[in-house]
């Protein structure tokens, strides 16, 4: 029997190239994805165009000087200046250190509370309230603190100046208790509480949920558990949280504007009613600013953006390094 | 009964030491009561529940801290803002009047119609970046993932004001050389698009994995599957994300103060002319006024700004519970 000529077909290639469409596609939604990359940079590059020769003539006196003063002379023209911002970077960490030191514990202990004692409906309650206050505006924040917190803040300054008033932190030049940087780093303490509590109780809630019932099982109460189980685990994430409540607390422009006092001075007594932030600095000069000026403020947010680039990067690194582990 | 003898033994506290006052009270109630349950615990239990119990008072010491600031935040934003609340300040301006004038006079009508053109402006721009983002961290999921995350987790902390001044220095000096709402849209979608891409992110990475298989498998190219099954998949989770990122910028401040000029007449022309906002008009009755009717015009403007921000929410927590559950 004759077998016809058996045509084998030419070996079909298999590849995983994507067709035309998905090529397309991909490219678009990856020219899409990178446009946090673009933007940040192009943040970064319109800043500096605007600031770098601020910069330059400034040097380092830009960062560590506490002189802000533009002298004209009689035809309008620029005779005599000097930026500096030292002061307000001053004001700046004092304020969001004092509202981590505040923050972060009752924010780390309300998440403890979300996670291991609240049940159903309340815990449902609780948890959709901490996610409502994070999306109030720092306006709102900012006026509640001015009309209604200021009284009871201040007095509060006033038990500390009264009681601590040794150590050279809580000492005051006058009594003006008004408008401090402690009233402003308290207020953003309450701002960063919901940040802070909702990244912890995410944390928290991935804690492997065998290890728990190990401790449980070794007879461990909830306290010992949660100091032998839950807080190794979660201590990366909870610092990072913190430190993405340090980013915004930095960054914050109207409600310590509202708040604060803001005078040109390095002021390291937190309870004396002087202060300012490098933000609150930019809205405050902006409106009367020359453009010569105005380059000087572009400076300032540079200086602002980089700074809180940088702490949302260890934010960042170590809620991934620490908080992904269960996932 | 432990806690009526934490409060006659507070109110004996503070009667005899003077320290007066609704927080006095509370927090020497707090410390007593602590104590009695921790002394209970240790006398009925061990050392190691009285401990624990400490933990718990704390805890919920730590809850309630939270949660008195917002409490207190809404009741006085309701109190002092319904005065200043009233029909004739949904179709007036602020054009003929000042702050100072009698509440009944003027309105807000340009600052509503403001922040909704800035924000759906904004919106418009943010949304398809926010889910191409989002598309590219769940379905190419290529090697610029992981930066591509840090980098929008590093986007959402970038300062209001820094927002506002990079408009200024990369539009509004070079390019248009005047304010209007379209720089007040461009900087709240610096704010709002890691919010959207975030939320979206999450959104789809709730679609099961087998439906994206299904798609394939039926022989759905990746274009087709996501376009024709993942993302109708995730059309409810992607409205949230959506009315989140709003929630997000619409009481942002700082940066339109910078870039949108702050009018006080009805514009509705983004490209040219100041644009009020909502927050700018709340911002202006606070600083500029001083009387007794410019403070009530701000209240109602936050009251305003408040309802908005409860609706917005509502209607995300109602969108994305329908479906969850």
């Amino acid at each position: 029997m004759n077998t016809p000529n058996l045509v084998i077909p030419p070996p079909r290639e298999i590849t995983t190239r994507p067709r035309r469409s998905d090529q397309i596609f991909r490219g678009v939604v990856t020219v899409g994805g990178m446009a946090s990359l673009v933007i940040l940079g192009l943040i970064a590059l319109f800043l500096s165009v605007k600031g770098i020769h601020i910069l330059r003539e400034e040097r380092f006196d830009f960062i560590s000087g506490s002189k802000w003063e533009v002298i004209t002379d009689d035809s309008g023209s620029i005779a005599e200046s000097s930026f500096g911002i030292g002061a307000m970077l001053v004001g700046t960490l004092l304020c969001a250190i004092i509202a981590i030191a505040i923050g972060v514990p009752i924010a780390v202990l309300s998440a403890l509370y979300l996670t291991f004692y609240a049940k159903g409906a309340v815990k449902n309650f609780l948890v959709s309230l901490v996610d409502l206050m994070a999306a109030f505006p720092s306006l709102l924040y900012g006026f509640w603190a001015f009309f209604i917190f200021m009284s009871s803040a201040e007095y509060w300054a006033k038990l500390l100046n009264k009681y601590f008033g040794f150590i050279p932190f809580f000492e005051v030049p006058a009594p003006i208790f008004e408008r401090s940087p402690f009233i402003a780093g308290l207020v953003l303490a309450i701002m960063i509480i919901p940040i802070v509590t909702s990244i912890s109780r995410e944390i928290f809630d991935q804690t492997p949920l065998d290890r728990i019932q190990a401790a449980y099982a070794l007879g461990a109460s909830k306290l010992a558990m949660i100091r032998a189980v839950v807080i190794p685990f979660g201590r990366g994430g909870v610092i990072g949280g913190a430190m993405l409540g340090l980013g915004r607390a930095m960054g914050e422009t109207v409600a310590v504007y509202t708040v604060l006092n803001v005078v040109y001075q390095i002021n390291w007594q937190v309870l004396f009613g002087a202060g300012g932030n490098v933000a609150s600095l930019i809205l405050l000069k902006f409106g009367e600013a020359g453009p010569y000026e105005v380059d000087a403020l572009m400076a300032a947010g540079l200086i602002l953006f980089l700074l809180t680039l940088f702490v949302n990067a260890v934010a960042d690194v170590l809620i991934n390094r620490f908080g992904s582990k269960g996932r | 009964m432990l806690i009526f003898a934490a409060i006659l033994i507070s109110f004996i506290v503070i009667k005899l030491t003077g320290l007066d006052g609704k927080l006095g009270f509370l927090s020497t109630l707090f410390i007593v009561s602590t104590l009695l349950i921790f002394i209970q615990q240790w006398r009925l239990r061990d050392k190691a529940a009285a401990k624990d119990s400490l933990l718990s008072s704390f805890a919920l010491l730590g809850m309630i801290m939270t949660v008195i600031p917002i409490v207190s935040i809404v009741y006085t934003v309701v109190i002092k803002g319904y005065k200043g609340i009233h029909f004739g300040m949904f179709i007036n301006d602020m054009s003929l009047n000042s702050v100072n004038d009698p509440i009944k006079d003027g309105g807000l009508l340009h600052a509503l119609v403001g922040t909704i053109i800035m924000v759906g402006g904004a919106l418009v721009i943010s949304f398809p970046i926010g889910v191409l983002t989002a598309l590219y961290l769940t379905e190419i999921r290529g090697k610029l993932s992981r930066p591509i995350k840090f980098l929008v987790q590093a986007m959402s902390g970038v300062p209001s004001i820094v927002a506002g001044l990079f408009i200024l220095s990369s539009l509004v000096y070079p390019v248009t050389k005047s304010l209007s709402g379209m720089m007040g849209s461009f900087a709240l979608s610096i704010l709002m698009i890691p919010t959207i891409a975030r939320t979206s992110e999450e959104m789809l990475r709730l679609i099961p994995q087998e439906l994206r298989e299904a798609g394939v498998a039926l022989g759905g190219t990746q274009w087709r599957t996501v376009a024709g099954v993942i993302l109708p998949a995730a059309r409810s989770g992607l409205v949230t994300a959506i009315i989140l990122g709003m929630a997000r910028i619409i009481g942002e401040t700082a940066p339109l103060l910078l870039v949108s000029g702050g009018g006080d007449s009805l514009n509705f022309n983004p490209t040219s002319g100041a644009m009020g906002s909502l927050p700018y008009y709340i911002w202006k009755s606070f600083l500029t006024g001083g009387t007794e009717e410019a403070f009530a015009r701000a209240w109602g403007g936050l009251l305003v700004l408040l309802a908005f921000i409860f609706i917005l929410f509502g209607l995300a927590r109602f969108i994305s519970g329908r479906k969850g559950n």
